[in-house]
């Protein structure tokens, strides 16, 4: 498969309401590949996306229960069959005692899951992307809201494409070089 | 799309959060232009310069201890604990204010935190780090603490997991950590924004490497809320946990006065106590200088000093309970415990912080003194006197008379002792004024979605 040209055409816009009422309209036209950048988190821009349920959850709690399990059998292994210590008769295996350590770890491991979770899953950190390449862009961190259809997508026409994103309110209208 | 809930009908009710008049852009760059400008104010010189100070203060402290020892501090059997574990105990609860406002407030859809939550997070990070020192340097030998940590050695031997100090171990650093990656995740889309807006090329280089390339798409902003509500779950029963096990090391042991069922909710109490005076303390003179009082506004004053108020409560309530307690107890060692507390040798101690922590906060009660960053300032001030106090009580007049009258021994504090905990102070400092420097102190993004343009306005279609 050859490379496309460029890597996608993007529009900007000036409000939250014109992006998502485009990233609506972009996907109502049969428009899959595209990507919305915004300065601040936009729920309802999740919705008309499509975009799946963050599967960051899952890894969390993976983590977590890896978390509790390494507390507690770590505490066990050391206290029941590594260095035991007879105090009194008490019982070597004295779960009581390994919760506190148990939850520090589950929380410990939980917490590092979510943020490496959070990296890998965005895919960073990434040191190159295309977007960076339209000057505008820095504003997406500011008071900008870009939408971004991509050269990848079964529909995308240059002309085409860029003409329809004229079309739907967007201050301005630019190519994605690679 | 007629079906859509029409957002933009629905009541704004974030709107009085911050004072009107601001936009996307305007609220970027007021916050951005703290750390990009080139001039910095002379206050920031002054505190950076009085924190930098005290620091040096710290490391020769930290110098003399290492070759002289832990002999150069006024501790002495029985009060083995002295000023080392007061500070620990007095820093760590200062950062719990941090993350209830960064994760139980959130969790609670409080979204006035929004424009404190950073530098609260800060606070929490540097506060960990100043009480870390602590116990550090209160092992004597400080290059050995890794033996805190299980770990396959040659000596074959392994930490008393049935022990409250080694859960204090396990507790403080994993809230370190966490409070670490908690605040690094919310700085991640900020530091974007440094990125693209700054000129210089050194800073958008490290701005760039520490955004991670960082684009602000809806699949980042979907994962980056999730990661968010997550961590601020994981962080609330953290923050709980984390007083509660540093009040085990007390109630856990049998000295009189220490050895009570209410300390966990008492300390955690405490600590949010002190950690919203704290806030006040740092929040009041920055936004002046700063010029921010429309994004830190005199609601969220407010609103933390409403919080110190019922914290405070719960504490004088705390205080009534712990006396009660020792005389319905009926023992003799827990009754000379309060008694020695009230008019022993720490008397003056106990009754200032009385003072400080009950009387004084009840001024809060009026609208009058809850609307004036004045008087607010004093009182956080005043506050966290108080509980500095209500920890050293706690510790040394417990040790210093416990059960043997011929092993009591008072304990005065040497001028190392105070040059150190001056230093932890000067440490704080300079790690705070340092963040305010190079980092946004307000989180940018999160003060956007405060705005009334963040609301998408639907067309009907």
């Amino acid at each position: 498969m050859t490379k496309p040209p460029i890597y996608g055409v993007m529009a900007e816009f000036e409000s939250p309401g014109s992006l998502v009422n485009a990233a609506r309209e972009a996907r109502a036209r049969g428009y899959r590949k595209m990507e919305a950048y915004t300065p601040f988190p936009i729920e309802e821009l999740t919705e008309a996306l499509h975009i799946p349920k963050s599967k960051l959850p899952l890894i969390v709690l993976i983590g977590g229960i890896l978390g509790g399990l390494t507390g507690y059998l770590m505490q066990y292994y050391v206290t029941v069959i590594y260095f035991p210590i007879n105090i009194g008769g008490r019982p070597l295996h004295s779960w009581p005692m390994y919760i506190v350590i148990t939850f520090e770890l589950t929380v410990l491991f939980a917490a590092i899951s979510a943020t490496f979770g959070l990296l890998a899953l965005c895919g960073l950190p990434m040191p190159y992307h295309p977007v960076f390449n339209v000057p505008r862009f820095a504003l997406a961190s500011r008071n900008r809201f870009f939408l971004c259809i991509e050269a990848g997508d079964p529909m995308f026409e240059r002309q085409a494409t860029e003409d329809f994103l004229e079309s739907l309110d967007a201050r301005e209208v630019s190519e994605v070089a690679h | 799309m007629a079906d859509q809930k029409q957002i933009a009908d629905e009541e704004l009710p974030s709107t009085s959060v911050i004072a009107p008049g601001y936009t996307f852009g305007t609220v970027t760059d007021q916050i951005a232009s703290v750390v990009l400008t080139r001039r910095t104010p002379l206050f920031w010189v002054t505190c950076f310069a009085a924190g930098f100070g005290l620091l040096l203060l710290l490391l020769w402290c930290i110098v003399l201890l290492m070759a002289k020892g832990v002999g150069i501090w006024g501790i002495k059997i029985p009060v083995g604990w002295g000023f080392a574990i007061t500070n620990f105990v007095w820093w760590i609860g200062i950062g719990h204010a941090g993350t209830l406002i960064s994760a139980i407030l959130l969790l609670l859809n409080q979204s006035w935190r929004n424009s404190i939550n950073r530098f609260a997070e800060a606070m929490t990070l540097f506060a960990v780090a100043c009480a870390g020192m602590f116990p550090l340097l209160h092992m004597g030998r400080p290059w050995l603490f890794y033996w805190m940590f299980p770990y396959p050695n040659t000596m074959g031997v392994q930490p008393q997991f049935r022990s409250p100090l080694v859960w204090d171990v396990f507790a403080v650093s994993t809230y370190a950590t966490v409070s670490l990656l908690f605040w690094f995740v919310g700085l991640i889309p900020d530091l974007a924004t440094l990125r693209d807006r700054t000129s210089n090329r050194l800073a958008r280089a490290v701005y760039g490497i520490l955004a991670m390339g960082w684009r602000g798409s809806a699949r980042h902003w979907s994962n980056h809320e999730m990661a968010s509500l997550l961590l601020a779950g994981l962080a609330t029963p953290l923050v709980l946990s984390v007083h509660t096990v540093v009040s085990f090391d007390f109630t856990i042991a049998i000295v009189p006065g220490w050895h009570s069922t209410f300390f966990p909710p008492y300390f955690v109490a405490g600590a949010i106590y002190s950690g919203f005076a704290m806030v006040l303390v740092l929040a009041i003179p920055l936004r002046k200088v700063y010029g921010l009082e429309g994004l830190i506004t005199d609601r969220h004053l407010e609103n933390s000093a409403k919080v110190m108020l019922a914290t405070g409560l719960i504490v004088a309530y705390a205080y009534i309970l712990e006396t009660f307690t020792a005389w319905y107890s009926g023992n003799v060692y827990e009754n000379a415990a309060i008694w020695h507390r009230m008019t022993g040798p720490y008397a003056f101690a106990y009754w200032l912080l009385l003072t400080c922590n009950i009387a004084s906060p009840q001024v809060l009660w009026f609208k009058k003194v809850r609307g004036s960053p004045l008087l607010l300032f004093i009182a956080s001030l005043v506050v966290l006197v108080g509980m500095w106090l209500e920890r050293f009580v706690i510790i040394v007049s417990s040790l210093a008379q416990d059960f043997l009258i011929s092993s009591w021994r008072i304990f005065t504090p040497t001028r190392w002792d105070w040059a150190t905990y001056a230093g932890t102070i000067g440490l704080f400092t300079f790690l705070f004024f340092a963040f305010i420097r190079l980092l946004p102190m307000i989180s940018i993004f999160e003060v956007r979605t405060l705005l009334p343009q963040a609301k998408v306005k639907e067309e009907a279609q």
